[in-house]
C-alpha cells in the first residue's frame, strides 16, 4: 500500500489541490483534467484543444474522448470520497450523447448512486456552458478494493 | 466515387482526418465491409494507474469509438456523415502497459438512421478480449430521406 494516494487525497480534499492526485493517473494528465470542488461532488474541467477533436470540419470534440473525460470523472470522485488505495476497476461503462461537442471546454461531475461493499454505481453528466443541458449522460460500475 | 476509391480513401484519410485519431497513431490493419482492425499503439499516456501500470479504461473507449466509426463507414460504401448515439462497453480483463491494443469492429446491421456496431479488443490475443462493446451511431445523411411511414419490407434508398 502506497502512501500516495492518502496523500493526495487529502491534498483534494483540504488545499484543493489535484496536482497529486491527476499525477497518479497518467491519462488524466495526458487529457488535461482539473478537478474543482463543487457543490457537494467535484466539478472537473477538460479544456479544449485542438488534438482532443475527432471531426475537424466542426470541430467538435471526439466521442471517445468525451466518454474516457467522464468515466474518469466518475474514478476521480470515488478516489476523493472514498479511501481506496489504488484506482478503481472498472467494470462497465454506457454512455449515450445528446449534443454534439462544440469548440469549448468541458465540465462533468459524478454522483455515486450507490455504493456497495464491492461495487459502486455512479451516474455522471458531462456539459458545456449550460449544466441544464448535458451535452451527454453516462453510468458506469467500478470494482472496489477496501474490504 | 467507386466502391474501391471509397476504401482506398478511407484507409488513407479516416485517421489522418481527425486530429485526435492522428495523435493516437492509430493504425488501420484490415478494412473490408464485413469488419474492420485498428491497431493503438501503447504509450505511457494510457497508463491509469502509476503504480500498477494498468491501461486506462478511457483509452479504450476512444480505440472503440474509432473503430466502430469506421465499420460503419466501411458497411455503408460511400461517404456519409455519422455520429455516435450511444456506446457500452465491459472491461473484462485488464489491459497493461507494455503491448499495443486492438479492435476488430463489425457493422451488425445498417438500418436507414442507425448503424448497429459490435466491437472486441484485446492486447495479446483475440481469444482472450480485455474489453467488448456495443455502439449504435446515426446516419446523419438519412435525415435527406423522407421520414414515411413503411409497410412491409419495403426499403426506401435516397
Amino acid at each position: 500500500m502506497s502512501a500516495r494516494w492518502s496523500e493526495a487525497r487529502r491534498a483534494m480534499r483540504e488545499q484543493h489541490d489535484d496536482t497529486l492526485l491527476i499525477a497518479l493517473i497518467p491519462y488524466a494528465r495526458y487529457l488535461g483534467m482539473r478537478a474543482e470542488p463543487g457543490e457537494g461532488r467535484l466539478r472537473v474541467h477538460l479544456p479544449f484543444r485542438e488534438n482532443l477533436v475527432g471531426n475537424p470540419s466542426v470541430r467538435a470534440w471526439h466521442g471517445g474522448v468525451t466518454a474516457a473525460f467522464m468515466e474518469n470523472t466518475a474514478l476521480l470522485q470515488l478516489l476523493v470520497e472514498l479511501d481506496e488505495e489504488r484506482v478503481p476497476k472498472s467494470i462497465d461503462f454506457a454512455i449515450d450523447y445528446l449534443l454534439s461537442g462544440r469548440p469549448g471546454d468541458l465540465y462533468a461531475d459524478c454522483e455515486i448512486t450507490r455504493l456497495g461493499h464491492r461495487v459502486a454505481h455512479t451516474v455522471i453528466r458531462c456539459w458545456q456552458t449550460d449544466i441544464g443541458k448535458p451535452i451527454a449522460v453516462a453510468r458506469a460500475h467500478f470494482l472496489l478494493t477496501s474490504e | 466515387m467507386n466502391e474501391s476509391e471509397f476504401f482506398a480513401a478511407l484507409r488513407e484519410r479516416y485517421i489522418d482526418n481527425s486530429p485526435h485519431m492522428r495523435e493516437c497513431g492509430f493504425v488501420v490493419e484490415a478494412l473490408s465491409t464485413e469488419y474492420v482492425t485498428v491497431r493503438l499503439p501503447v504509450r505511457e499516456d494510457w497508463i491509469g494507474d502509476v503504480e500498477n501500470g494498468r491501461l486506462n479504461p478511457g483509452i479504450v473507449t476512444v480505440l472503440v469509438d474509432s473503430t466502430g466509426g469506421l465499420a460503419a463507414l466501411a458497411r455503408a460504401g460511400e461517404p456519409e456523415p455519422i455520429a455516435t448515439l450511444d456506446l457500452r462497453i465491459d472491461h473484462m480483463r485488464p489491459a497493461f502497459f507494455g503491448a499495443d491494443l486492438h479492435c476488430r469492429a463489425e457493422c451488425l446491421r445498417m438500418a436507414r438512421s442507425i448503424a448497429f456496431v459490435r466491437a472486441t479488443v484485446w492486447q495479446h490475443d483475440p481469444h482472450e478480449p480485455i474489453a467488448s462493446a456495443q455502439l449504435a451511431f446515426m446516419r446523419a445523411g438519412a435525415r435527406r430521406v423522407p421520414d414515411m411511414p413503411t409497410h412491409g419490407v419495403q426499403d426506401f434508398v435516397s
